[in-house]
């Protein structure tokens, strides 16, 4: 996945969870949560629609690291890469714990 | 047995307009099963029957608006009628053939014996279209509509169905009404222009757009009256103590841990439960004032939930003290949910007693709310934050929170609502027990 495939890939997502919310007016590097006004249970939704679609699965100590837009883009195009996956489509790949 | 009437889906709500019928006459009914959806000043809400029987007479018409109270629909016992068993399993389509049927004929009798004389005749008159075909008339076809988009499609004479609509899930926004008649406005808001429609179904998520002007007014009325009368009548008195979360969240960690990540559980999915065990052990928080402290038995926990683009429901989770975590916690994603999308049934909006407000996410260190009336008692929480913490002569740093409550003082006194947190404390303290 490339980052601009990443960005896209959020937008989707944060539009399921906050349709309201324009990925674009949101400053890349604040608090995603707070740019976007998500409460904690929109951001676990988020966290969900990003498993379900792509198989990655952000374990709860790593959210600082996807806290803010170009946060959540640098990590989701980190994990895709050493998934292997180019694409979202693998949901069951890394089930394992 | 007898009529469905107009709830009451709030201390607040005067009158409410019948927007769909998801049963026909004829239908057989189950305690709990939906039958309408109505339109309150603050929300749609999926309205649910008590009784088991069948539906023999539709008395009012989707666009109507009527005061609580008024009869909706005949409901006779079940199998008495059952002649009308046949018409249920038709399809919409085929509803013409059901203008001949008995069905009416078994209706009448007890329309005439059972009608007070005090009825509006107005009432009269649905009855024959009842048996037409409706869209959205039964369960299948619901039109997913914002609240103002039918109001604009009513007054323009559209079919809501016959549009495209281009909000969250395909929903028929107030937009693509006017689009549809013709003229079509710069949306109202660039916040909400999402472009055309998503590719992706889009998941359960907001309702009413923010864009919704007179939705939103009316919300903020309906809860400025509640809260006003809240204040008016009840006598408040307040507590607040701050409660060391530090091995529920060990124990969170470690618990989610070990969850696929659609299993893991929320810090106030712990303050939830242990908030509802709490209100069991201490039945005089729970329950109703009407003109005397009612107690309930059962634990029906009211959760507010802010709806983005602003606005206030606080739906509730029932018998939430029976709940395991993950069945609470997944019973509240999906309340949440729902309350967002403008699905609410009303039981949900109405059974409520006691309430949980929770502005943690908002960054507040405490919040002492309003009480919801006829309940008693509202609980507060705010963020949960590393802050000093003194224990055993040491000064360390603790995850803490702030929990509050608000309690209505002709129900039960102060010694009473601080032995309420203490136990919610004491119960935050063996997570693995909750």
């Amino acid at each position: 996945m490339t980052t601009d495939e990443t960005r896209t890939l959020l937008a989707r997502l944060l539009r399921g969870v906050a349709p309201d919310v324009d990925l674009d007016a949101v400053d890349p590097a604040a608090p995603l949560q707070e740019a976007a006004e998500l409460d904690s249970m929109d951001f676990l939704n988020l966290v969900t629609a990003l498993y379900d679609q792509t198989g990655i699965e952000v374990p709860e100590r790593d959210y600082p690291l996807i806290a803010s837009v170009d946060g959540f883009v640098a990590y989701v195009t980190a994990a895709a890469g050493e998934k292997g996956t180019s694409a979202p489509g693998s949901p069951l790949a890394d089930r394992s714990r | 047995m007898g009529d469905f009437v107009m709830p009451s889906l709030g201390a607040d709500m005067e009158f409410g307009t019948l927007l769909e019928w998801r049963v026909r006459e004829g239908d057989t009914v189950h305690h709990g099963d939906i039958v309408a959806v109505v339109d309150t000043e603050k929300s749609t809400i999926e309205v649910e029957v008590f009784d088991d029987g069948v539906v023999t007479e539709l008395l009012v018409e989707p666009g109507e608006e009527v005061p609580v109270g008024t009869a909706l629909a005949r409901i006779g016992p079940p199998s008495a009628e059952a002649p009308a068993e046949p018409v249920t399993a038709e399809a919409p389509g085929a509803a013409v053939a059901a203008e001949a049927p008995p069905e009416p004929v078994t209706a009448a009798p007890m329309t005439t014996t059972a009608a007070p004389a005090t009825r509006p005749p107005r009432r009269r008159t649905p009855r024959k279209q009842a048996a037409r075909p409706r869209r959205g008339a039964v369960g299948p076809v619901h039109v997913r509509a914002s609240p103002l988009a039918r109001r604009r499609a009513a007054e323009k004479g559209l079919d809501l169905g016959g549009l495209d609509g281009s909000g969250p899930g395909g929903a028929v926004v107030a937009a693509d009404v006017d689009r549809a008649a013709g003229k079509a406005p710069a949306p109202r808001r660039g916040r909400r222009t999402t472009p055309a429609r998503p590719a992706a179904p889009a998941p359960p998520a907001a309702g009413a757009p923010p864009g919704d002007g007179d939705r939103q007014d009316a919300m903020r009325r309906a809860t400025g009256a509640l809260m006003a009368r809240s204040k008016r009548e009840i006598p408040h008195y307040y507590l607040a103590t701050t409660i060391d979360l530090a091995t529920a969240l060990s124990w969170l960690r470690d618990a989610n841990d070990r969850r696929p990540v659609t299993g893991r559980l929320l810090p106030g999915a712990l303050l939830l439960k242990a908030t509802a065990l709490a209100a069991r052990q201490v039945p005089a928080l729970n329950g109703f004032w009407d003109d005397g402290y009612l107690p309930s038995a059962a634990v029906h926990l009211g959760v507010a939930v802010s709806l983005r683009g602003g606005g206030l429901v606080a739906p509730a989770v029932h018998d939430a003290d029976r709940l395991t975590l993950d069945e609470l916690m997944a019973a509240v994603r999906d309340l949440v949910a729902r309350a967002r999308a403008g699905t609410l049934r009303s039981s949900e909006v109405t059974g409520a007693t006691i309430t949980v407000t929770n502005l943690g996410d908002q960054g507040v260190d405490e919040v002492h709310g309003v009480i919801h009336p006829p309940q008693v008692a509202l609980v507060g929480f705010g963020k949960v934050a590393e802050r000093p913490w003194a224990s055993d002569g040491m000064l360390g740093v603790r995850p803490t929170v702030r929990a509050t409550v608000a309690a209505d003082h002709r129900a039960s006194d102060g010694l009473v609502g601080a032995r309420f947190l203490t136990v919610i404390d004491r119960l935050l303290h063996t997570p693995e027990d909750l």
